[in-house]
């Protein structure tokens, strides 16, 4: 096995832009998922059945199926009904979507955790639904659900080198990229293979000390 | 579409069966291995097994398909078989995983259990395959049926390396027919008849095993 340092230096600037990009994907998609998962749980709240079938349905189907092929689905099947997103975009509605499903059970987890008392004596206080959830019961739900989202954030950086088949130059991407033209493998997977370790670690690190100081 | 497309389909899910099946083995034997070994008393063996879930945990598969199928070829000279590569891929990456199910699931059986064994003077081989196994596998199934459809996820994956799987030859009738919408909608739907099989046989396999400990 023979290693190339000066080939590591040179291609190492370019690999840091798409580390950029991808962590750009992560943050994106990372809120669409929060965002769009509490929707979810909303609406599986509702008590019309109506509303709760179909959104099963839906979020189940998503997140039983591979997110690679639903990336090729978004990004074929979009500009056909009309609409042109670039790859980027497109990537970050995947991975936001097919997150949202996960994120989902977790606020579900989160909001079941709260102990029925304090529903109770919310409404012995007579609260209004509003501020029972702004002020008794979210305050105590976000507090068991930042962890687990946490670890989900984590799980979906692993995801975004999948954006690479739809055309965003993420660090995979890039990698690729350089490989076919120098005909040059080792070097660039492995280096990314170590940053993605590097990163994936340094935020379980962070994870760990925030859980810490939630539960305290 | 056309019969000839669907056979072509047909085999793609055959294939992506297959290397479900394979990679499934080689994740269930690296994560009691591994599982096992971060509940060894060695410390050398629990540092070993902790540093092996922190890489392969911490590595994005695709990226480690990447690597098994471009970099060991060139740098070892080992040249696997498609099939293969994918497997060992997957079975690493995803038996980091499985071994953390494992072992939160012998942490979690009853530490009488173990000391009950200590007391019938179990070597520590019966005691984790006599005791602690039987009673931790019923609790291990649902999580190793998330892990299980991951999985069949997973294995999309190595479409991409030209491995003509379920998710590569939706993409060749996609070119065929000029037409992305319905094929897709299509492939998305097989994954997902599977995936459902998949998690109802785990159920009933979980209520079996449950039943045979409660005796």
């Amino acid at each position: 096995m023979s290693w190339d340092w000066g080939a590591v230096a040179d291609f190492l600037p370019y690999f840091v832009s798409g580390l950029v990009v991808t962590l750009e994907a992560l943050a994106l998609g990372s809120l669409i998922s929060f965002a769009l998962g509490l929707v979810w749980t909303l609406l599986l709240r509702t008590p019309t059945r109506w509303v709760r079938w179909p959104v099963g349905v839906l979020t189940e189907f998503v997140r039983d199926t591979p997110l690679l092929v639903q990336l090729f689905f978004l990004f074929y099947v979009l500009p056909e009904a009309g609409l042109t997103l670039s790859p980027l975009t497109t990537g970050v509605i995947g991975l936001g979507l097919h997150y949202s499903t996960y994120t989902m059970q977790v606020y579900r987890a989160g909001i079941e955790a709260v102990p029925p008392g304090q529903w109770e004596a919310a409404t012995a206080l007579s609260l209004p639904v509003r501020r029972t959830w702004a002020a008794v019961i979210l305050p105590q739900a976000v507090r068991r659900v930042v962890p687990p989202l946490g670890n989900y954030v984590i799980a979906m950086l692993k995801d975004t080198p999948m954006l690479m088949t739809i055309g965003v130059l993420e660090m995979l991407g890039r990698a690729r990229l350089v490989s076919q033209q120098h005909f040059q493998f080792t070097e660039p997977l492995t280096v990314i293979g170590i940053a993605f370790v590097v990163v994936s670690y340094l935020a379980s690190l962070c994870l760990r000390t925030l859980e810490r100081r939630l539960v305290r | 579409m056309t019969a000839g497309l669907w056979e072509l389909v047909l085999q793609g899910t055959t294939t992506t069966l297959q290397l479900l099946v394979y990679s499934a083995l080689l994740t269930l034997v690296v994560a009691f291995v591994v599982g096992a070994a971060r509940t060894h008393r060695s410390r050398l063996a629990r540092f070993l097994a902790a540093c092996y879930t922190e890489v392969f945990r911490g590595i994005s598969a695709l990226v480690m398909i990447f690597w098994v199928f471009f970099v060991l070829p060139v740098a070892f000279g080992w040249q696997l078989v498609p099939m293969w590569a994918g497997t060992l891929a997957l079975g690493l990456t995803y038996g980091a995983y499985g071994a953390e199910i494992v072992r939160g699931a012998l942490a979690a059986v009853d530490p009488a259990q173990r000391e009950g064994g200590i007391a019938l003077g179990f070597s520590p081989w019966q005691r984790l395959r006599l005791v602690l196994l039987p009673q931790a596998v019923p609790e291990m199934i649902p999580s190793f049926s998330n892990l299980l459809v991951e999985l069949l996820k997973g294995t999309a994956l190595v479409s991409i390396t030209g491995m003509g799987d379920l998710a590569f030859s939706g993409n060749l009738v996609r070119l065929a027919l000029q037409q992305s919408g319905r094929i897709y909608a299509y492939l998305l739907l097989i994954y997902f008849v599977i995936a459902f099989l998949l998690t109802r046989g785990m159920r009933v396999l979980e209520r079996r095993l449950k039943a045979e400990v409660a005796r």
